[in-house]
């Protein structure tokens, strides 16, 4: 197994590098002259003792090569600069709003887990009946729902329903408040986007479970469990649901890191202070050091959440390893 | 006596029925109704965006300033937005938006990924582990963050779109189809196309690629449906197709969040449009999938 993590490990940094490389090669291939770009927005004139201390400040004076180790050694520390729009620390930035989002993506894994597991777990066992078409219909439906959208109905429907109950429509809370300060005002902030991006989440998983599942009741162990007399219930619940659920954490873990992705839309819906809002508001602004260091944020988090997912696959299924 | 009867009864039972292809739909539709269904969405939104002059009933810029967010009638079946731009329209035209992006993306990305993929299959050795790691970096970037980076550099608009959802697909394709490609590297026939001294692209191109395009067609099918998702929360975030191009997510950005309690049709209608196009193309996927797959034909 101590081999196994090793190798995997080790894989996990030329990756990062890599990725380090595209995204800083990326930045510089924006059209002009970021410093241009940051001073027209400003309002500022195009002065070259400005811009050529813009370079100096952002260390574009500097030859390509010593402009990349410095990229990764920051990365390693951290540390991404200055926001070219705030002035602030990108870290602060980022710092700042991950709490948000952090807690939006795990409610809404366990959102996703809650639903996903147990309905494919019975799309399968009740296969080709009209409960599998309905399963297999909200799964897919969940894939084909635009989180974004899924939001604004959401919101709609809050707002109407409020409104016809309580004579005023209610909106949930914008504004972050940690869950161990006030837990109703959190949850009533960050339930709905929860529930929002978790539904793709879910009918993803959903739809893994049941394939899974249905590759494993055509197993001999099954048959055997089947012939030995073991009623129906144990043989789904300690036989077949344990093993379908292997490629279903694996796919929980890489699924994980996507939610960045479905966070970046839907924290615009609700308003929320998230980093998906960052990012959107880098790209908005060409805050392009801000850009960079999410990219490179939410790239670490999907390698290691699939590093993570590996090992833990290795340590439930000894074939791996031992591959 | 008995026994000829038996014999003329066997042999009529395995005798194969003249399937007419009425029967044929008919057995898919019974067997298959949420293929059935995708085929059908499909269909109607190709129809919808290639006639889209023909079907749809007002210009989709045209502004109607004595009707603005008016609710569905017989006039504007949709209504109107804050524009007064007929909803049925722009969402008619908006059809064609997301499949020129839809159709583009995902047949670049797709057969970008096919070459590489059977490439990388093909060659093996040093060329694939190569290979391999580049698709491990580029796959480290999920979709709409790489789109993002994409749209980022070369700015928005409908090109600029489809170039931020292509690049990200064409190491997703490459990863699945290479699989595929490596179980046929090992079939004797391309050793003795090899033999027979044709050149690798000669085998890439007429040996290989054809026994891989059953996880192609799949991966294109639901690449489609993807692609339409990723411009619609591109163009939602702003940083997609810019107006006045009619585009579902477009049409969601904005005014539907602010007269969402007003006007609720402006957030409604574009977003059905968008779930039923893609679930249309998904089921139409997951129908392929089973039909190409032996393994799945029975389940």
């Amino acid at each position: 197994m101590y081999r196994y993590i090793i190798k995997r490990v080790l894989l996990v940094i030329p990756t990062l590098i890599g990725a380090a490389a595209l995204v800083f090669v990326l930045m510089r291939l924006i059209p002009g002259d970021v410093c241009v770009v940051r001073l027209g927005s400003s309002g500022g004139t195009f002065d070259p003792k400005a811009i050529a201390l813009c370079h100096a400040e952002l260390g574009m004076d500097r030859p390509l090569v010593v402009q990349f180790i410095d990229f990764v050694w920051g990365i390693m520390r951290f540390d991404f600069g200055t926001s070219m729009w705030s002035g602030n620390p990108v870290t602060t930035e980022i710092w700042a709003r991950l709490p948000i989002s952090l807690e939006i993506a795990i409610l809404a894994t366990v959102i996703a887990i809650a639903i996903a597991i147990p309905l494919g777990a019975v799309s399968a066992v009740k296969q080709n009946t009209w409960i599998d078409l309905v399963v297999r219909l909200f799964a897919v439906g969940g894939t084909a729902t635009p989180s974004f959208w899924l939001g604004l109905v959401s919101l709609l429907i809050v707002l109407n329903v409020t409104s016809a109950v309580f004579g005023t429509p209610w909106m949930p809370p914008i504004e972050y408040v940690p869950i161990w300060q006030d837990p109703i005002h959190n949850l009533s902030m960050a339930l709905l986007p929860a529930v929002t991006v978790g539904y793709r989440y879910a009918a993803v998983s959903m739809r893994m479970t049941r394939s899974a599942m249905l590759e494993v009741m055509q197993e001999d162990y099954i048959r055997t469990a089947r012939a030995k007399g073991l009623i129906n219930k144990l043989i789904i619940n300690r036989h077949a649901l344990k093993n379908a659920l292997l490629p279903v954490v694996t796919l929980i873990g890489i699924e994980f890191a996507f939610l960045i992705g479905g966070l970046v839309v839907t924290e615009q819906v609700f308003n929320l202070n998230g980093v998906g809002r960052l990012f959107v508001q880098a790209v908005q602004n060409q805050d392009y050091t801000l850009t960079q260091a999410l990219v490179m944020l939410t790239v670490i988090i999907f390698v290691i959440s699939n590093l993570l997912v590996d090992l833990l696959y290795a340590w439930l299924d000894p074939r791996i390893r031992y591959a | 006596m008995v026994s000829t009867t038996a014999h003329t009864i066997v042999a009529e039972e395995l005798a194969p029925l003249p399937r007419s292809r009425l029967r044929r739909w008919l057995a898919f539709l019974i067997h298959e109704p949420l293929g059935a269904l995708g085929i059908v969405l499909v269909l109607a939104m190709a129809t919808t965006g290639t006639f889209a002059e023909l079907i749809a009933p007002y210009s989709p810029t045209a502004n109607d300033f004595g009707a603005m967010m008016e609710a569905p009638s017989w006039s504007h079946l949709l209504g109107t937005d804050q524009f007064g731009r007929d909803l049925l329209s722009r969402i008619v035209y908006g059809a064609r938006t997301a499949m020129i992006v839809g159709l583009s993306s995902a047949l670049v990305g797709g057969t970008c990924g096919l070459v590489l993929g059977v490439g990388s299959a093909y060659f093996g050795g040093r060329t694939d582990l190569v290979m391999q790691r580049i698709f491990d970096i580029l796959m480290a970037f999920p979709l709409i963050i790489m789109a993002l980076a994409v749209v980022a550099i070369f700015g928005t608009g409908v090109h600029n779109v489809i170039v931020a959802i292509t690049i990200p697909l064409v190491p997703r394709c490459a990863r699945v189809v290479r699989a595929s490609a490596l179980a046929i590297r090992e079939i004797p026939y391309v050793d003795a196309a090899r033999a027979l001294g044709f050149g690798h692209l000669r085998i890439i191109l007429f040996h290989m690629v054809p026994n891989v395009m059953a996880p192609f067609l799949i991966m294109v099918t639901a690449f489609v449906g993807q692609a339409i998702l990723a411009e619609a929360s591109l163009s939602y975030l702003g940083l997609g197709v810019q107006e006045p191009v009619p585009a579902w997510g477009l049409m969601l950005q904005g005014g539907a969040e602010e007269f969402a309690t007003s006007a609720p049709w402006i957030a409604i209608f574009p977003g059905v449009a968008i779930v039923l196009s893609v679930l249309g193309i998904n089921l139409f996927g997951d129908a392929l999938r089973d039909t190409l797959d032996p393994k799945l034909r029975k389940r």
